[in-house]
């Protein structure tokens, strides 16, 4: 399956900004059984006079571009696109909850992707009573970590409303929590601090969802922009899995994934410092179109 | 100070026979005479409180540490044993990780340490070395053996303020000092200084000192270290990272920085990639880290080798890595997160402090870090069974020790209270060195605890004494090499040159507000009502309206406080942020002329007493110009200064002369303008005894020759425009220098006809314009 992605992102400001350094994580990570991708380009408007590409602690992709001259507007475009391979057949071979925490107290891997780095605190993540007590009351014991994973993702979907105007990108998850609303940013975050809560790993992913969806299947929630979901590790066997509690599903081939991190402020998709006076007003627009397939 | 007999040791009788000797008024006298010396040369500490934080005296306790060569050679091993020993684990932990590949660190010890940085993981070092200049806390147990209490390793602080305290002490002392044989400490810092400029290597970047700021507890030091080595003091906002490398932005431009001495702690130094909150940091630094375009002193992320905890893995470490036990060992401690230390340490709580694995802050640096982490305080003695259980990879203990005690002098007695020493290695050569001496901290009581400044505790100098006359090193530069790159090390941070061109234009902002206060109270004085048309005008023209209040004095002297003792303020805090920059001497008369005018409103002074105590005020403030012209190195910076005394004075006069040369000015203004400019004898000695408006505004505003004309600091100004970087250079005039020429031809080519109040106001704006280039052009 292949997919044409394009996210554009325009930042206008109210007085002429100079001496401005952007990061960008924007495009789609390669896994050779999973994403490919075929083709990719970023462009930014105003050139640039400064650009460097490289790859993160999490090994994702970072673009850093500067400007010197002042302007009032810049406009970030990334298009490509990624074969996506078909899902691998589901098989749970998951640990038990009880056996979790000791194989993480095992483990003596620093890289990217070793679970010690996702057991919390983050910096915009901490440890909170409340979602703890929802993800102590959907567990059930004797449950393998994919089980609960699953469950609680549901149990969360289905206590929270999905509501674009409810919180915003500073929102704490105790806060979107409390209301019961939120975003898929809000609905990660929690989901996140749900599991660590278990003693499971569990870490953010941000990447784009395909737009319109196969025929006769529902539209998904977060299509008009940079989606986000989240990562469970199950155990050294199973490993990680990655589940949407914002659209109560698996991830498959609909998600692409650009970021992984602990939480959002490691894979914010546009990271900007400048000489500025007040926040700079900003759009977003993603399209996802899937070109080969149904 | 005793053995374990109770005897005197050898090493302290001398001293302490020495003290002995003296009468307490003369000890009174002598300890005053150090205290002296350390107000004189800016070393002062930063307290908080709640909401304010304040400067405090630096608390220096009289009596230094002594100790003998041989205990001091073994403290020395251990230390630069430890010190390689860091160096590897540091490497390690950003390197390939084979500490946690092989079992001896717990991977959960950097993934949830905050101190152990991401972004840094696998850059590679520009320099050599990731450490170049450490500190430890070290103790002394009952049983006479040192223990490591803390390292210090992100910003080793306080090394520059033990060659202070060590001035201090042969200010206290000299007799005695001069005849012991002392070991000296200033050959520590040249040695680090041409480490630093090796590190340095060709590159012709500057070496800078990157500080939090003045509002940093220890600004005082980083601002003396600075001078006494001639580095650069930058803060984060002065540097700016263009194409992979770090720039300062200096009045001449944009210049390369290759070396950062960081005084910052690492988390902040870049708030795009490490802690987005900080406002001190420069956005991009890592970037020029990892293009190696930047060297570190330490290598930026050094600081998780604070972590607490390591404290408990290194002594097995040290076996494996380096073959040999630790030859001074550090503060037993245990790590919570496995099952055998925990149980030990829930065992014997009671003779353990128990604190966040995570912590970096020293041990003692305060009350609060000794004790325990927040969840501890609410899980109590009793509920710390469950607490470790649970969370017990994110707490320590550590053995509760009991330091051994140091004589200071209190209440007129010797006493003995509990110390610790902070003791510096710098990188010299192919090795390290140890600072012969140092820098001691005395508890406040005999609680161990109260080490803090905050809370009491004293600092001591270090004395290391020998048996052989030692060698003294001279004060001279390393070598003339050194010296002559100092030389030409000329760079301005903006931001200091900013402080400086207001730090001018406040003082004589003050001292227009006195010379008009002195002779509108001179006038009440000779009988002149507050209503009176001069009076009612002055106020209302160059007074900003302040109301005269006839009965009480004390609101007249609130009022004049706000004219000029504000400004004063403004001043003092202009000059306080730039250390460095700005003489030990300016700053004490800064302070002097602070402290009187605010000594007014408490001595609540009459119309009588006011205009003398004002000509105090003014020697005083004509005494900090002397300072400012006599004794400052023409420097860039001097130029900033000058140019704000001159370009303040010009158009403060054009405003004076345009109220007071105005038609509608009652009678009598036109004295008053020669008084307010200081200008009465040289017009009696120029024109007559009466003034009129053509003689007026000949002297106070075209005259080249009078320090208190317009046109004379206007001539000035363009001379120091001429001289400022980026003006020399080409024949074509700068807009700053074209502004500043075409003012002073309006007035060397007007007569007095045409200085009109109108035209007098349009040179008072034009000066304003001309303040905003140089400010765009040269100060941002």
């Amino acid at each position: 399956m292949i997919y044409e992605i394009r996210l554009t992102i325009t930042h206008k400001y109210a007085q002429r900004a100079g001496n401005s350094r952007h990061l960008l994580r924007v495009l789609p990570r390669l896994f050779s059984d999973r994403q490919q991708m075929l083709s990719s380009r970023i462009d930014v408007f105003p050139l640039p006079d400064y650009s460097q590409n490289r790859v993160d602690f999490f090994a994702n992709a970072i673009t850093t571009v500067t400007h010197s001259e002042p302007h009032s507007e810049m406009a970030i475009t990334m298009a490509c696109s990624v074969g996506m391979a078909p899902p691998q057949i589901w098989k749970d071979i998951s640990s038990r909850l009880s056996q979790l925490r000791e194989q993480v107290r095992k483990c003596r891997d620093l890289g990217a992707t070793s679970p010690v780095h996702f057991l919390g605190p983050s910096y915009r993540l901490a440890p909170n009573a409340d979602i703890a007590a929802f993800a102590r009351d959907v567990t059930r014991p004797d449950e393998t970590v994919a089980e609960t994973t699953i469950r609680l993702g549901e149990a969360l979907h289905q206590a929270m409303t999905f509501d674009a105007t409810a919180t915003t990108v500073h929102t704490s998850a105790p806060d979107a929590f409390a209301q019961r609303r939120g975003v898929c940013q809000d609905f990660t975050h929690i989901m996140i601090v749900a599991l660590q809560s278990l003693g499971i790993p569990a870490g953010y992913v941000s990447g784009y969802l395909r737009t319109l969806p196969p025929p006769g299947q529902p539209r998904l929630e977060g299509v008009d922009a940079m989606h986000a979901w989240v990562q469970a590790w199950c155990g050294p066997d199973m490993g990680w899995i990655e589940y949407d509690p914002t659209n109560a599903t698996l991830v498959g081939t609909d998600h692409i994934v650009v970021g992984y991190g602990r939480d959002y402020a490691d894979v914010s998709p546009i990271l900007g410092r400048l000489r500025l006076a007040g926040a700079p007003v900003s759009t977003q627009t993603v399209d996802v179109a899937c070109i080969d397939g149904p | 100070m005793l053995d374990a007999q109770g005897r005197v040791k050898p090493v302290w009788s001398e001293f302490i026979s020495h003290v002995c000797s003296l009468s307490d008024e003369d000890l009174t006298k002598r300890f005053a005479r150090g205290e002296q010396y350390l107000r004189d040369a800016g070393v002062l500490y930063r307290q908080y409180d709640e909401t304010v934080s304040s400067e405090r005296q630096w608390p220096l306790s009289h009596i230094p540490v002594i100790l003998e060569e041989a205990e001091w050679a073994q403290i020395s091993a251990g230390l630069i044993q430890r010190a390689d020993l860091l160096e590897m684990v540091v490497r390690d932990l950003y390197g390939d990780n084979q500490l946690v590949a092989s079992g001896q660190l717990p991977a959960t010890l950097l993934s949830q340490n905050p101190a152990w940085l991401r972004p840094l993981v696998g850059v590679k070092n520009a320099a050599k070395h990731y450490l170049n200049l450490l500190s430890f806390e070290i103790g002394r147990g009952p049983d006479n053996k040192w223990w490591v209490i803390s390292d210090l390793v992100e910003a080793p602080s306080t090394a520059g303020f033990a060659l202070e305290n060590r001035v201090a002490m042969t200010r206290v002392f000299p007799n005695h000092f001069a005849g012991a044989n002392i070991y000296r400490l200033a050959g520590f810092f040249q040695a680090f200084q041409k480490t630093l400029f090796d590190m340095r290597g060709k590159t012709v970047g500057e070496i800078a000192i990157l500080s939090p700021g003045q509002m940093n507890q220890n600004y005082a030091e980083h601002a003396y270290v600075a001078r006494y080595l001639g580095l650069l003091l930058v803060e984060g906002e002065d540097l700016i990272v263009q194409n992979g490398r770090a720039l300062v932005r200096t009045v001449a431009g944009l210049k390369p920085v290759s070396l950062l001495w960081n005084r910052l702690p690492g988390s902040l130094c870049d708030p795009m990639e490490l802690d987005p909150d900080s406002l001190l940091g420069t956005p991009g630094l890592l970037d020029a880290l990892r293009n190696q375009n930047l060297k570190m002193v330490n290598a930026l992320g050094s600081g998780v080798l604070e972590t607490r905890a390591l404290m408990a893995f290194l002594p097995k470490i040290a076996r494996k890595m380096m073959g040999e036990p630790l030859i001074m060992p550090n503060i037993a401690t245990w790590w919570c997160g496995q099952q055998s230390e925990r149980d030990y340490v829930i065992a014997h709580r009671n003779q353990m402090m128990i604190g966040s694995a995570f912590s970096t802050i020293p041990l003692m640096a305060s009350p609060d870090s000794t004790s325990t982490a927040p969840q501890l305080d609410a899980a109590g003695l009793d509920g710390l069974p469950t607490l470790l259980q649970q969370s017990g990879h994110q707490l320590v203990g550590q053995e509760a020790v009991t330091l051994s005690t140091t004589p200071t002098y209190e209440n007129g007695a010797l006493v003995a209270r509990p110390l610790s020493l902070r003791i510096f290695l710098a990188r010299a050569g192919n090795g390290w060195q140890v600072m012969p001496g140092g820098y001691a901290r005395v508890s406040a009581g005999n609680d161990a605890k109260a080490f803090a400044m905050q809370h009491g505790g004293k600092v001591a100098d270090v004395w290391v004494v020998s048996d052989q006359p030692v060698q003294k090193p001279s004060l001279l530069p390393a070598s003339a090499e050194t010296a002559l790159r100092q030389a030409t090390n000329r760079a301005l941070p903006s931001r200091a040159a900013d402080n400086l061109f207001w730090l001018g234009r406040y003082v004589e902002r003050a001292e227009l507000g006195m010379r008009l206060f002195r002779a509108y109270f001179a006038r009440i004085n000779d009988g002149a009502s507050h209503d009176a048309p001069l009076s009612r005008f002055l106020r209302e023209k160059l007074m900003e309206d302040t109301a005269p209040t006839l009965t009480a004095t004390v609101p007249t002297a609130t009022a004049m406080a706000a004219r000029f003792g504000a400004p004063l303020s403004d001043a003092l805090r202009a000059a306080s942020k730039i250390g460095d920059r700005f003489s030990p001497d300016g700053m004490m008369a800064l302070r002097g002329l602070v402290g009187m005018s605010n000594s007014f409103h408490e001595r609540a002074l009459t119309a009588e007493e006011l205009p003398r105590e004002i000509s105090i005020l003014l020697r005083q403030i004509a005494g900090f110009a002397g300072l400012v012209h006599e004794n400052m190195y023409h420097s860039d910076g001097w130029r900033f200064l000058s140019l704000g005394m001159s370009l303040e004075r010009a158009s403060s006069m054009s405003r004076v002369l345009s109220h007071l040369t105005a038609t509608d000015a009652p009678d009598g203004a036109l004295d008053l303008a020669l008084e307010i400019g200081d200008s009465v004898v040289a017009h009696r000695s120029r024109f007559s005894i009466f003034a009129d408006q053509a003689s007026v505004l000949d002297l106070l505003g075209l005259d080249d020759r009078n320090p208190r004309a317009i046109r004379y600091h206007i001539t000035r100004a363009r001379r120091q425009i001429a001289e400022l970087p980026g003006h020399a250079e080409s024949h074509r005039l700068t807009r700053v220098a074209r502004q500043v020429l075409l003012l002073e031809t309006q007035l060397a080519t007007s007569d007095v006809a045409s200085l009109t109040p109108q035209v007098l106001r349009k040179i008072d704006h034009d000066l304003w314009a001309l303040a905003d280039t140089l400010t765009a052009t040269h100060l941002v």
